[in-house]
């Protein structure tokens, strides 16, 4: 998992098990759109904003996650842009970002960190 | 740190662009800190390939480098910057506030402008020209309000801005002076053909044409031309040459020529010892080089003067290859034959629109240069013929004619070590080899990424590809085209692997066989491979899927989905029609009728559409797999039940096909078409497999494409009745599913086939590979596997859960945005 960065909240949603495995999920917090990834095969946990900044489109959770070298990424639906999911850089050769999350498990329910 | 000397570049072009990758690469910046100035909004983007933005890509994509790629190399790059004055005294250039700024050195690579003649009307609305992103965005705008549109300007680029004008769906005609099209690079002969060509396209064509006057009120509606004969058109576009930006060094004093362009000398220094001008505006070896490899010669050569070393420009080929789809263009070296004795060979094929010309040396040595148009394929090994002083073989027709005695195959590795093989990055065969050998490439992306080859105009890539595959296989290495970084096998190689292996899902297909975590590209291509073998529901995997076959629907702009329930052969009954109505106006759907003979329900909700399938379904309908690379619709016309001319019952035949194949998985989609007669109202030859009723039964045509590059299918069987049809259909269809990469339409597989359409009838009619009982089993198991797979979906608690759109709540997306259109609606702007 990334390192934990500074955390104002750790925001409860629900339990692990209600998220895709290997896959991805969208959650809402305080009225904005968050994705959140899950690797099952590894046990990692990423989060990021779900809007992609290319056309903005609330998109990222339904895209699929994988990894590039090291770097796992997301690949947006639309038009196929990856982003490194401990970075929130866009992988795909433009200087787009987008805002990643710290997620931690306890007792089998997933925080979030805003 | 700050005794570091000033470098400051006036303009972030392709050529200043360059001089920033060369000023890096060359350690320029231990020695100077640096400023780029562009007057342009963007960063430096790929001029060559404007038009793929016209066509739909995105700017980011067309940039040179991310803005954060000047940043990490300490490059200052301002943007809608203009640099109105130069005060050479002071070493200052000048913005329009009077901001200054102090160099020890300048580099104007200020590029050049659209040359607009001085026609009477130039200025009126609707007149444009062809240079950047603004003047596209421009063209944009203006295109819905016109229906016609005239290019001034027959050369390389006023025929890729007519074909953009006319796809997008304008009467386009092009105007050129000259008594020919691209004047500078064709002969007769060759503007002839390229003209009868372009015709055949619905362009049309006026030769001799001077424009004397560009009419309308306010607007344009038409033009003159000298010859007093008159042109209807609502828009203009000028392309009829380059004019070099000269002005600021004109006006500081600066040496220009005659007929513009800042004089330069060898090394790139214009007659002030502290400035330099390099690309488009430079006037260097007494011309203007308005393509991009000599701009970047002059990029480099700037930047090794600046280092202090020996460097000259010296002039460049002007060989080139037109990127007009559909119709191929080259012209190289000698094109006229004006060397000394010159032999020309020439083959003329009118009926298939071929014209190759090339000129030989007096001595039958050597290729002097040469003409192509309609088939360019060969051109890239004639221009290293030509370019590396190849010894021609005896009989050199072979170089033009195919299947000629003494036929010349020369291969990329036969060429001299020195042969530049992208002339725009200036790589050398050497060069390549070496990046082969040391790190072991397997694709060409990687080969790009390292040599910079292929990043210019593009043209040497099908060579970058030759000269890998030849060297691999040199090297007994098999040449394999592996999935990604993920898998180092092929398709097909997985696909056995699964079945061998009995392997059910893409975790346990990466533990056993892949690396990393997966992508966008080996995950859809493992689950549709794992769909197809095991013949399990879509859902089973959705987290592998692209999104349109996760959740069963295409998405849209704004992130909604379509809806389109199937309507085999497009028969259906007055009641399912309303309810399909009904159901548009209470979720309030977009509804349109496709091109496929049915209706697509647009703008739905994730969490909308298990709601709306139920009712569809409970009407008795079910998945038009309109999302899936699978069996999209078999059309038919209204055949004998109707049609006076009708001569079997096509409507029965396509719905008994669509109702066998319907959710078949596929590498790409397939789409069938049954015609009743010959008159062929179901376009069926535009199908992947049509059938066109004979009065003996059916031909049955195979491997046809509408789409991008649209193909007839080919004569198959002849008079088949309904039941050899079938047959041969499903051996057909399975030897494809099996054989075919990802995302290749049956008609490119074919055209990849060895041996072609014979080849597949010995394999499909005649049984030749003794596979034929395997193939109809394999469809038979599938066709009674079928199941709706939005039936399963809203049966299951369980997979109706991922139609949720937040994990958390129970909450709507409420980002969703439309606006009305017509008596409907359609989704917000992007962004
Ligand atoms: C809805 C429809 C246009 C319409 O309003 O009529 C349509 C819409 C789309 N087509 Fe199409 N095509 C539609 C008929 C066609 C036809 C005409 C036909 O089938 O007779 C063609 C040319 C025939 C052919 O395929 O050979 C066609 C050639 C394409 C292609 C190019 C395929 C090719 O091989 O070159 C694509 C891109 C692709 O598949 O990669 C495409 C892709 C698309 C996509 C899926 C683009 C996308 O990924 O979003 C569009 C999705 C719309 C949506 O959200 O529902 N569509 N498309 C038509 C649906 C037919 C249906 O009932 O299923
Ligand atoms: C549609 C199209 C297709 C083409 N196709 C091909 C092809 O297939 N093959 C090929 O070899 N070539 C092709 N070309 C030509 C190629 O694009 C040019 O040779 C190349 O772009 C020249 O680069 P440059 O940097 O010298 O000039 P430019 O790309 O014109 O860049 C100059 C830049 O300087 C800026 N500038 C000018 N004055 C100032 C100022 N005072 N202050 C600040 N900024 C300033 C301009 O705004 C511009 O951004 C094509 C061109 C077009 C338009
Ligand atoms: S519907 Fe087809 S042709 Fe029309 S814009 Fe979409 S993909 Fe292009
Ligand atoms: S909207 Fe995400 S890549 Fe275009």
């Amino acid at each position: 998992m990334q390192d934990i960065q500074e955390v104002q909240e750790w925001v409860a949603t629900v339990p692990a098990t209600e998220f895709e495995t290997n896959g991805s999920n969208a959650v809402l917090v305080n009225g904005k759109q968050i994705a959140i990834y899950y690797f099952a095969d590894t046990q990692e946990w990423y989060a990021t904003d779900n809007e992609c900044p290319h056309q903005k489109q609330q998109a990222l959770s339904r895209g699929i996650i994988g990894s590039e070298g090291d770097e796992p990424k997301v690949a947006c639906p639309f038009h196929k842009k990856s982003f490194s999911l401990k970075t929130g850089q866009c992988l795909s050769g433009e200087d787009y970002k987008v805002n990643t999350y710290p997620v931690k498990v306890e007792d089998g329910v997933v925080y979030l960190g805003i | 740190m700050s005794e570091k000397k000033k470098i400051i570049v006036v303009g972030n072009g392709m050529t200043g662009y360059k001089f920033c990758e060369k000023f890096i690469e060359k350690g320029l910046n231990n020695i100077y800190s640096i400023t780029v100035f562009g007057e342009e909004p963007w960063a430096a983007y790929d001029r060559v390939h404007l038009t793929d933005y016209y066509t739909g890509t995105d700017v980011h994509d067309l940039k040179m480098a991310p803005r954060a790629w000047y940043e990490e190399n300490g490059i200052e790059l301002r943007t809608s910057y203009k640099i109105t004055s130069i005060n050479r005294e002071a070493k200052q250039v000048i913005n329009v506030h009077g901001d200054a700024f102090d160099y020890d050195a300048l580099v104007l690579a200020t590029g050049s402008s659209a040359f607009v003649p001085p026609i009477p009307g130039v200025d009126k609305k609707g007149v444009f020209v062809y240079r950047t992103i603004e003047d596209l965005d421009a063209i944009k705008a203006y295109i819905p309000q016109a229906k016609s549109a005239a290019v001034i300007g027959g050369g390389l680029l006023g025929l890729e801005a007519a074909k953009a004008v006319m796809d997008d769906g304008l009467k386009t005609s092009v105007v050129e002076f000259a008594p020919r099209l691209m004047p500078r690079q064709l002969d007769e002969a060759g503007g002839e053909m390229l003209k009868s060509e372009l015709e055949k396209l619905d362009l049309d064509i006026l030769l001799n044409k001077a424009t004397k006057n560009i009419c309308g009120n306010g607007k344009v509606t038409n033009m003159q031309f000298a010859d007093d004969s008159t042109l209807d058109t609502d828009m203009v576009v000028i392309s009829a040459g380059i004019r070099p930006r000269d002005e600021l060094a004109r006006e500081s004093g600066l040496t220009v020529g005659e007929r513009g362009g800042i004089l330069v000398s060898d090394d790139m220094l214009t007659s002030d010892p502290n400035i330099y001008a390099i690309g488009e505006c430079a006037l260097a070896q007494g011309a203007i080089w308005g393509l991009v490899a000599p701009c970047y010669d002059m990029a480099d050569v700037c930047a090794e003067t600046l280092l202090g070393k020996e460097a000259a420009f010296t002039g460049a080929d002007l060989s080139t290859k037109l990127k007009l789809i559909g119709i191929e263009v080259a012209s190289f070296g000698d094109a006229f034959g004006v060397t000394e004795g010159a032999i020309p060979i020439v083959y003329h094929n009118i009926v298939s629109g071929i014209y190759k010309k090339i000129y030989v040396s007096a001595d039958g040595q050597y290729l002097l240069g040469g003409i192509l148009v309609g088939d360019a394929e060969d051109y890239n090994m004639l221009y290293q013929t030509y370019n590396s002083k190849i010894k021609l073989p005896k009989n050199p027709e072979g170089l033009i004619i195919k299947g000629t005695d003494g036929g010349f195959e020369l291969s990329v590795l036969d060429l001299p070590d020195e042969a530049v093989i992208c002339s725009c990055e200036n790589v050398t065969k050497k060069s390549l080899i070496e990046a082969v050998d040391e790190f072991d490439f397997t694709q060409v992306s990687q080969l790009k990424k390292a040599t910079k080859a292929g990043t210019g105009c593009g043209g040497c890539v099908p060579m970058l590809d030759d000269l890998l595959t030849a060297k691999l296989e040199a090297s007994g290495k098999v040449v394999k085209k592996v999935i990604c970084e993920h898998f180092d096998y092929t398709r097909q190689e997985l696909f056995d692997l699964i079945k061998v292996g009995e392997i059910k899902s893409f975790s346990a297909l990466l533990e056993k066989y892949g690396k990393g975590k997966g992508c966008e590209i080996c995950k859809p291509l493992s689950a549709s491979l794992l769909a197809s073998i095991w013949n399990e529901h879509i859902t089973e995997h959705a987290n592998i899927q692209d999104t349109n076959d996760r959740f069963l629907a295409n998405i849209q702009k704004g992130g909604t989905y379509s809806v389109v329930p199937r309507i085999p052969g497009g028969e259906i009954t007055p009641d399912k029609l309303i309810v399909i109505g009904q159901v548009a106006k209470k979720y309030d759907l977009y509804t349109k009728i496709t091109g496929g003979q049915r209706v697509d329900l647009f703008g739905a909700r994730v969490d909308q559409l298990p709601d709306i399938w139920k009712e569809l379904i409970d009407a008795g309908m079910e998945s038009g797999h309109a999302y899936g690379k699978s069996l999209r619709t078999v059309k038919s016309c209204v055949g004998s039940a109707w049609c006076r001319y009708g001569q079997q019952d096509s409507v029965s035949f396509a719905i008994k096909v669509e109702e066998r194949y319907k959710g078949l998985r596929s590498p790409h989609k397939l789409k069938g078409g049954v015609s009743g007669c010959i008159r062929e109202c179901a376009e069926a030859r535009g199908k992947d497999f049509g059938i066109i009723a004979t009065d003996k039964g059916y031909n049955l045509l195979v491997c046809g494409n509408g789409g991008a590059n649209p193909k007839h299918a080919l004569l198959f069987a002849t008079d088949v009745d309904e039941e050899t049809c079938i047959k041969y259909l499903d051996r057909f269809l399975m030897y494809y599913i099996k054989t075919a990469t990802p995302l290749t339409r049956t008609s490119k597989w074919l055209e990849q086939l060895d041996g072609g359409i014979e080849y597949l009838k010995e394999v499909v009619i005649e049984d030749s590979l003794g596979i034929a009982a395997q193939l109809e089993e394999d469809m038979q198991q599938t066709v009674n596997t079928f199941a709706c797979e939005w039936k399963k979906v809203i049966e299951s608690p369980e997979l109706l859960k991922k139609f949720k759109p937040f994990a958390n709540t129970e909450a709507v997306d409420d980002t969703i945005q439309f606006v009305p259109m017509r008596e409907m609606k359609k989704p917000a702007n992007w962004g």
